[in-house]
């Protein structure tokens, strides 16, 4: 019997059964495993939460390999960990840890400001951002098995994450009711492969599963992305920066399973505490956006 | 027409109810126990099996979903769904809904580098092999001695261990079918329904 691995089916297929869930940043193992107990679906290994990433500057990196590894041990959910756009050394390292997921970050400082990582070259199946449609295609042009609206991370504010979404989302629909001829020059406006653009049109959608991620901090933060068409979401500082991040975490967790149901969406939200104070998109000058990271 | 339930907690809910439309069925989410009245079939989709059994608990769907699998109502579990319909799932720290006499470890084929497919050989569907999609699959340790194994994946580092199995009314798969354009196996557990259907004078 012939067993293959690495193939892109079972790449773009973990990110399938990941779908209408929560992935949580973590920095420890008592985080990851506050993280499964909520109902997270997987868990981003990370040094630091992307809003402590913003505090302190300097450059950010990947992750020390053995505070993924204590992670890793400590869960059964798979388990996600970040490199720098274009360090395609950090994603080797990760790969032959086993990583379930490779996160090619924003949030980190980018290695490489004109090209993101061949991800075809890898097993290990990346999820890379993008602001709108052309630089999704791009990404999976270059091999990623998932895709992230970007939004912005580390703020608590949705702003960015909404501003994102609509544009994927809204691109697709022009899409559908454009004709034959007028696709060509739609692949040239936004830069993506004209073949996956097609495919995009054919299928109404992205050929990959699509979350939403960068700012959410509540569980309505979370089914508002869900409504806007996102496969399910990135929860990043707005969980471990808040009062009380068990309980959030489960609330986030019930919200995006039942993102249409308000009166649920209501009873969740009770009684949570304060979320993490948050800091407004609009008060970051346009250099310092994590967002405009990559292209 | 009949009505398949799709337990929508978290998961591949979505591409088994495009395999069903196709099929030409209702499809039906399932994230209450009300959700689950006048169903003729559920389907336990892929999914993280934790994520599943810790919403079945917070929204109290242990005990609803056991009877519906109790009562005779057709049940497929795919990966995730074959953990919780499991009689023991190894190291997961929730119970299991014990509806189906096998005995599973999670992830033991490895981690998601391992994640693999394969065609596999069903005699139940005969000829071309299925193509199976394994992804952080469930190894079945053991099966009862009601249980009939449908399918078994052998070769490469990979212990030989059944990949499909049937006890009655209740079926699960460590792969994904619904991943594949490939609709036999859900028409075989369409076939399994509407069986149970006419059996109860329906």
């Amino acid at each position: 019997m012939a067993i293959e691995t690495g193939t892109e089916t079972v790449k773009r297929g973990l990110a399938q059964m990941l779908k209408g869930g929560v992935i949580m940043d973590v920095v420890t193992a008592e985080h990851a495993k506050i993280a499964e107990d909520s109902g997270a679906c997987a868990v981003m290994a990370l040094e630091r939460v992307p809003a402590d990433i913003r505090a302190s500057g300097g450059v950010a990196r990947m992750s020390d390999p053995e505070v993924i590894q204590r992670i890793m041990d400590s869960v059964s959910i798979p388990v996600m960990a970040k490199v720098r756009i274009g360090h395609f050394v950090e994603a080797q390292i990760l790969e032959s840890m086993g990583v379930d997921y490779i996160d090619e970050s924003e949030v980190l400082t980018p290695a490489d400001v004109d090209h993101h990582i061949s991800k075809w070259d890898f097993k290990v199946p990346f999820v890379c951002g993008c602001r709108d449609l052309g630089e999704a295609l791009r990404r999976l042009g270059e091999g990623a098995a998932m895709i992230r609206t970007k939004g912005e991370a580390g703020t608590g504010d949705v702003v960015e994450a909404v501003r994102h979404m609509r544009s994927v989302m809204g691109e697709i629909r022009k899409l559908q009711n454009m004709p034959d001829d007028e696709l060509m020059s739609e692949a040239k406006n936004l830069g993506a492969p004209f073949e996956l653009l097609k495919e995009t049109r054919e299928l109404g959608r992205l050929p990959v599963v699509n979350f939403a991620a960068g700012g959410l901090a509540t569980p309505a933060d979370a089914a508002l992305m869900m409504q806007l068409g996102a496969d399910g979401v990135f929860v990043g500082s707005g969980i471990f920066k808040s009062e009380d991040p068990g309980p959030r975490a489960h609330a986030i967790v019930k919200a995006v399973t039942n993102y249409n149901d308000p009166a649920i969406l209501a009873e969740v939200s009770r009684g949570l505490g304060t979320p993490m104070a948050g800091i407004a998109v609009t008060s970051i000058p346009k250099e310092e956006q994590l967002a405009t990271r990559g292209w | 027409m009949i009505t398949i339930g799709t337990l929508a907690l978290q998961g591949d809910f979505a591409e088994h109810e495009a395999m069903l439309r196709r099929l030409n069925v209702n499809t039906r989410q399932v994230r209450s126990a009300n959700d689950l009245t006048g169903i003729d079939g559920l389907i336990l989709p892929g999914g993280e099996s934790t994520t599943f059994c810790n919403l079945m608990q917070n929204f109290d769907l242990y005990e609803p979903l056991a009877a519906v699998v109790r009562s005779g109502v057709p049940t497929w579990g795919t990966c995730a769904g074959m953990i919780v319909l499991a009689r023991h799932a190894g190291d997961l720290e929730f119970p299991t809904l014990g509806a189906l006499d096998i005995e599973v470890s999670r992830n033991a084929y490895g981690r998601q580098v391992e994640s693999f497919e394969a065609d596999l050989s069903v005699a139940a569907l005969g000829e071309p092999p299925f193509h199976g999609i394994f992804i952080r699959a469930p190894v079945v340790l053991s099966v009862g001695p009601g249980v009939n194994v449908l399918a078994t994946v052998t070769g490469g580092s990979l212990r030989d261990s059944p990949v499909a199995v049937r006890q009655d009314t209740v079926m699960a798969t460590s792969f994904h079918p619904e991943l594949t354009n490939d609709e036999r196996f859900h028409a075989y557990f369409l076939d399994i329904v509407r069986e149970a259907g006419s059996s109860v004078g329906k």
